[in-house]
């Protein structure tokens, strides 16, 4: 599989007054043709600011600090998001929000907003042609062309989903970011929202996935690698079964640790937590940032950061990996 | 988890539904959000009801908590009539814990003053040391610290800690039920765990009966006795949650647990 885009040393922050929150903090990411990369890690540990800078869609009070993208070998300088050219929002990469419900307008029925979204980049298109166009989408991908006429009320929040992904990928893009898109919706609408984006893959409508989310069970299903964030960096990366069957960073391990599912295992102990909570990203730890959790922390880890250990295709950033590294 | 010994001992339910329906709307438009459903609770029970949204669970929990009228159908509580008690009386030993804690509290309001208020609920008369006692007692058995929660704002709290202000509420009162709706999906996973294991230790050190309700099976297999399945407002499938996660009669639970996504 082909590279279709590549980040490197992202550096978000959230300016609030004279102080400077650092949500993403040098994150590096490659995207490959064809896959389905999913991005987890607790509540605040900067994976929809990262999505937020992936998507080209950082507005103040958030500002790319540094970084540099390279989007099908053409080089584009995160710093000036708000510089770079409209097309690129919606026809090379696009977004699908996680509430779908605040996406769409009340008042307005479904095929008004696709006509808004190709009108938007294709100006003087005639309402027909872009109701014929969602309709054969619609279509093409086994949802009911009826929805065009529905208000957003009429719909189920499984719907609304798959609504706001069919409206969100009408312009063919090459990725689509999906930020916690399922995370509102019980297990069968997540199903079916997986499906989706599954069949989106496979016509070719769009090439690559970014999925968000901090359930690591349905990342399983649907992604192809996945990266760990905590506290705006990258704990750890490897392909699906690397990071689910063999997790090598603390925090990984804990956080698989802590799933339910509906298996024995599950109900023959008790299961742990992790405990405290992920830090003030005002004031980080020192050291590795997950030291003050970690059951495995060393004095070391209080001082210095540790790097990734491993290949830029599956590393950990742990010096727990140090010695295994060396030997 | 180990399940609590005492939950099959067979004596008075602590709750008794029996062909409960709530209808909405009227003539044509009219639907039944939960249609003739009947099930009891032990003491010390926890009841787990599950099912896709819009299966009417909520609506069975806003029943049960009576903040909504059945259509038909009744409630019983320790042996007598729900209805013959006053709201007052019944919420008293029932509590609850909704999914969105921030949605709960008077945002103008410091937690000291939410816990405050809800204790003016209890019959007896409390002298302002037992009121501060109480509010200590309730914030430490869901592991906050008083001297750090008293003075703050809501918006001043994580999720989690919202999550435990209200069940601190809730414990304060100390109900003989607590129906939880959905308390546990608007957290992470690490500390949804943490509140799973604090609902189990409650039940065990007061007796507490929970009903649970949640769209996730593993949440309810983790933390129940005995699992309720939805469906369209019917109630499709009981039994312990062994018996409904492995051997699940209905095919609707069976394509419930297909949905699941697993881990291995």
């Amino acid at each position: 599989m082909g590279e279709l885009m590549s980040v490197q040393g992202i550096r978000a922050a959230y300016a609030v007054g004279e102080r400077k929150i650092l949500a993403v903090d040098d994150v590096s990411l490659t995207l490959r043709k064809g896959e389905v990369l999913g991005l987890a890690g607790e509540s605040g540990c900067g994976k929809s600011t990262l999505a937020t800078v992936l998507a080209l869609a950082a507005r103040p009070p958030l500002y790319v600090k540094s970084g540099k993208m390279l989007l099908e070998g053409k080089p584009i300088d995160l710093t000036l998001q708000h510089q770079l050219p409209r097309e690129l929002r919606g026809q090379v990469i696009s977004v699908l929000p996680q509430g779908a419900m605040n996406s769409l307008n009340p008042t307005a029925r479904v095929r008004d907003l696709a006509y808004d979204v190709l009108r938007a980049h294709q100006p003087g298109i005639k309402r027909p042609e872009a109701y014929d166009r969602t309709r054969e989408r619609l279509e093409q991908l086994g949802l009911p062309a009826r929805v065009l006429e529905s208000y957003p009320h009429q719909l189920s929040g499984g719907m609304k989903q798959r609504v706001v992904a069919v409206i969100s990928t009408l312009l063919n893009p090459k990725i689509l970011i999906a930020d916690e898109p399922t995370s509102a919706l019980d297990v069968s609408s997540q199903k079916s929202v997986v499906n989706l984006l599954n069949k989106l893959l496979d016509t070719g409508v769009i090439s690559s996935i970014v999925f968000i989310a901090h359930d690591l069970p349905l990342l399983r299903e649907i992604a192809d690698r996945i990266a760990i964030m905590y506290a705006g960096k990258t704990a750890e990366v490897g392909t699906n079964k690397d990071i689910i069957d063999a997790p090598k960073h603390p925090y990984t391990q804990a956080l698989i640790g802590s799933i339910l599912v509906p298996e024995p295992y599950v109900r023959q102990r008790r299961i742990e937590g992790i405990e405290g909570s992920p830090p003030d990203l005002r004031s980080p730890p020192s050291g590795c940032r997950f030291h003050p959790r970690c059951k495995h922390a060393m004095p070391k880890c209080a001082q210095t950061e540790p790097p990734e250990f491993g290949t830029p295709e599956r590393f950990a950033a742990c010096w727990l990996l140090e010695e295994t590294v060396k030997s | 988890m180990t399940q609590s010994p005492s939950v099959q001992s067979v004596g008075t339910a602590l709750l008794e539904v029996s062909h409960l329906t709530r209808n909405f709307g009227s003539g044509k438009n009219a639907i039944s959000a939960v249609k003739d459903v009947s099930f009891s609770l032990q003491p010390g029970e926890i009841v787990a009801v599950v099912g896709e949204s819009g299966s009417g669970k909520s609506t069975l929990a806003r029943l049960v908590l009576r903040l909504l009228a059945p259509s038909s159908g009744s409630i019983g509580f320790l042996g007598g009539d729900a209805n013959a008690l006053s709201t007052a009386d019944y919420w008293r030993d029932v509590q609850a814990v909704f999914q969105d804690p921030y949605a709960s509290f008077n945002q103008f309001y410091t937690v000291q003053r939410i816990l405050g208020n809800a204790l003016a609920l209890s019959k007896e008369r409390l002298s302002g040391a037992e009121r501060e006692r109480r509010m200590r007692d309730g914030l430490v058995a869901v592991g906050l610290k008083a001297e750090e929660i008293l003075g703050k704002w809501p918006h001043q709290l994580s999720g989690g800690q919202r999550q435990r202000v209200m069940m601190a509420r809730a414990l304060m009162l100390q109900p003989k039920l607590l129906v939880a709706d959905e308390p546990t999906s608007a957290l992470d996973a690490s500390l949804r765990v943490s509140v799973l294991n604090l609902l189990s230790d409650l039940r065990k050190r007061y007796g507490m009966s929970i009903l649970f309700i949640t769209h996730d099976i593993g949440q309810a297999y983790y933390l129940c006795d005995r699992m309720l399945v939805m469906y369209q407002g019917e109630l499709v499938e009981q039994g312990t949650v062994e018996e409904v996660v492995r051997g699940a009669k209905h095919p609707y639970t069976q394509r419930l647990l297909a949905d699941v996504p697993k881990l291995h």
